[in-house]
């Protein structure tokens, strides 16, 4: 990492490259260019490649927490440790379907709201910047919130479907086996509305009106329309949000640590709580770096399949 | 887009969607708006209602009075903790990003093509991954339990999505302008300075205040690494509340939860329309 290419290599000069007279100057240089680089690349490598790189070699080790306590190199044990760790393919289990469940859900209704938005309707300024709220508040506060829709007694959920006479009304939803991972995905789902919203409302607004238009003087309805304009239009920035929601959910913690704090009885532990567990409650660095290695290769996974996807659908 | 042949029950539908819509994103505040006007006697209710029977500001006053503290750690406390987190974090970030953006959105070099390329790479990774040698490197450093050492993290760990923000802006200003002036003889600083900086402004203005939020709301990376009580920033406060008491004593919880709240609500209205426009611009082509 102190080894530095020869920068001027390294940025290909813009497109003036000394072609007109006054173009010369207009462009960076590549020295320029490196200095302005340095303030942000010097922590982002110190402090973010260098750990990733590092994180990466320690799920290799036996590393653990405490001073002076010795690292070696020991292969793939953590990672055989880990296949036969039950509570670890359960929390994979777990990640994957509350990614799943709340990346689709998460589509289908921002989806729903984006083509509403885009409508002329009254009051949808109010319905937009509802939708945005989430983004603001701190992960913490949305779980404290839902915890409190969640109570089993003094709860508004269960309060709700007593008086609509529905059955479930004395159910504890986060303290419940069956029950406390459909409660936390629905968390899930509001939680990360915003971002998948505001993604599909842009793209919908950037299908041109005229394709629209076309089809409608074809005599193509509503229905059709939707299912062969916007939504191939939509296809890229599809593909983009929902790698990236896939990405996040998994990734996520905040949530479900004051929700159930992976609860009852491991049935909502995702793969981050787990980790979190192994390396600062029971010290296992090594371990839990293993485990975030792991987390990785699905990761890559989900990239890859997305990627593949889009690359066939281009070279179509 | 969607144009009916029947209109009319179109937009009925549309409007009952809408509403469903509002209803699902509304309740739940409206909810935490409600327990934290209610007297502990109407929490304990079997049967809650939505409007308060009676409305009172004890939650609030208990909330700010120290009376939900971890330990001597108060509300104010924590809150004064995460504004000083928030402000040096935001701050930095914006001063160590602004000329890294500029490059990023102005040449497509190597170096910028990696700068973009870790840019998405970095919302991808487990955080769990670099916490660990981070927290060994800041433990050799003595940094661990530390604002400094948060912030640092804080920096890092914003910077990416503060690069992507400001090098969309950057973008979105003229090269001509500069051009022009360099013609004029205006060296690269003077060009940055008086041309770049006061177009940009808006856009870092709308980019620190982002930042603030983030490192504000932000909860996993301080769990990690602040264990002393009187450094805790809220929502580690409010986290600990939950754990210790909090899910007995609904009122003051709720109270402080929206108090919590209010400071990145508030600059989030603010900045929001020009966040989804900067955000989005160059990623959905238009």
């Amino acid at each position: 990492m102190t080894t530095v290419p020869e920068p001027r290599r390294l940025l290909r000069l813009g497109r003036g490259g000394g072609r007109g007279r006054g173009r010369a100057g207009v462009e960076l240089s590549g020295r320029e260019a490196f200095a302005l680089l340095i303030p942000a690349m010097l922590p982002i490598v110190v402090l973010s490649v260098a750990p990733l790189v590092r994180g990466i070699y320690l799920g290799f080790t036996d590393s653990r927490a405490g001073f002076g306590v010795k690292t070696s190199f020991i292969g793939v044990d953590n990672f055989q440790r880990l296949i036969h760790d039950n509570l670890f393919v359960n929390s994979f289990k777990i990640g994957l379907i509350w990614a799943g469940s709340v990346t689709f859900i998460q589509f289908c209704l921002a989806l729903g709201l984006a083509l509403l938005l885009s409508q002329p309707l009254r009051f949808r300024w109010l319905a937009r910047s509802l939708a945005l709220v989430p983004w603001a508040m701190p992960p913490v506060v949305v779980g404290i919130m839902w915890k409190l829709v969640f109570q089993p007694q003094a709860g508004v959920l269960n309060e709700l479907l007593y008086r609509a006479h529905l059955p479930g009304s004395n159910i504890d939803w986060l303290g419940d086996f069956t029950w406390a991972l459909p409660a936390v995905i629905l968390v899930g789902v509001w939680a990360g509305m915003p971002q998948t919203t505001v993604a599909l409302l842009a793209g919908v607004q950037s299908i041109q009106d005229e394709l629209h238009e076309a089809a409608a003087v074809d005599g193509a309805g509503t229905l059709r329309r939707f299912w062969t304009i916007t939504l191939p239009q939509l296809r890229p920035v599809i593909v983009a949000i929902t790698t990236l929601d896939l990405i996040w959910n998994f990734n996520s913690f905040g949530l479900i640590y004051v929700l159930t704090l992976g609860g009852p009885g491991h049935s909502t532990e995702l793969p981050m709580l787990f980790a979190y567990n192994e390396a600062f409650k029971y010290g296992e660095f090594g371990y839990a770096a293993a485990l975030g290695d792991a987390m990785v290769v699905v990761i890559a996974c989900i990239l890859v399949f997305n990627l593949y996807g889009r690359l066939k659908e281009t070279t179509r | 887009m969607i144009v009916s042949s029947r209109p009319k029950r179109a937009r009925t539908f549309q409007y009952t969607a809408l509403l469903l819509y509002m209803l699902f994103l509304a309740f739940p505040l409206l909810w935490l708006l409600s327990v934290s006007f209610k007297g502990p006697r109407e929490l304990v209710e079997l049967h809650p209602h939505l409007i308060p029977r009676e409305v009172t500001l004890s939650n609030y006053t208990d909330a700010l009075h120290g009376d939900i503290g971890i330990g001597d750690v108060t509300l104010l406390h924590a809150a004064w903790n995460s504004t000083k987190v928030a402000i040096l974090t935001s701050l930095l970030t914006t001063f160590v990003g602004l000329p890294a953006a500029y490059v990023l959105a102005r040449t497509r070099g190597l170096l910028s093509r990696l700068g973009l390329g870790w840019i998405l790479l970095s919302q991808m990774f487990p955080l769990i991954l670099i916490i660990i040698p981070i927290f060994l490197l800041l433990r050799t450093l003595h940094l661990t339990d530390s604002h400094t050492g948060l912030i640092f993290v804080y920096v890092v760990w914003t910077l990416p999505f503060i690069l992507w923000m400001l090098q969309s802006y950057v973008r979105g200003i003229p090269r001509d302008l500069e051009e022009a002036a360099m013609v004029d003889g205006a060296s690269r600083i003077t060009v940055l300075r008086t041309v770049i900086a006061p177009l940009l402004a808006p856009g870092i203005v709308v980019t620190a205040l982002f930042a603030f939020i983030t490192a504000w709301n932000e909860f996993f990376l301080a769990l990690v690494l602040l264990q002393t009580p009187s450094l805790t920033t809220l929502p580690l406060l409010l986290a600990r509340f939950v754990g210790v008491e909090g899910i007995v004593r609904l009122g003051p919880l709720a109270a402080s939860a929206l108090l919590a709240t209010l400071p990145s609500l508030l600059l989030f209205t603010i900045i929001q329309r020009w966040l989804t426009r900067g955000l989005l611009s160059g990623a959905v082509k238009g």
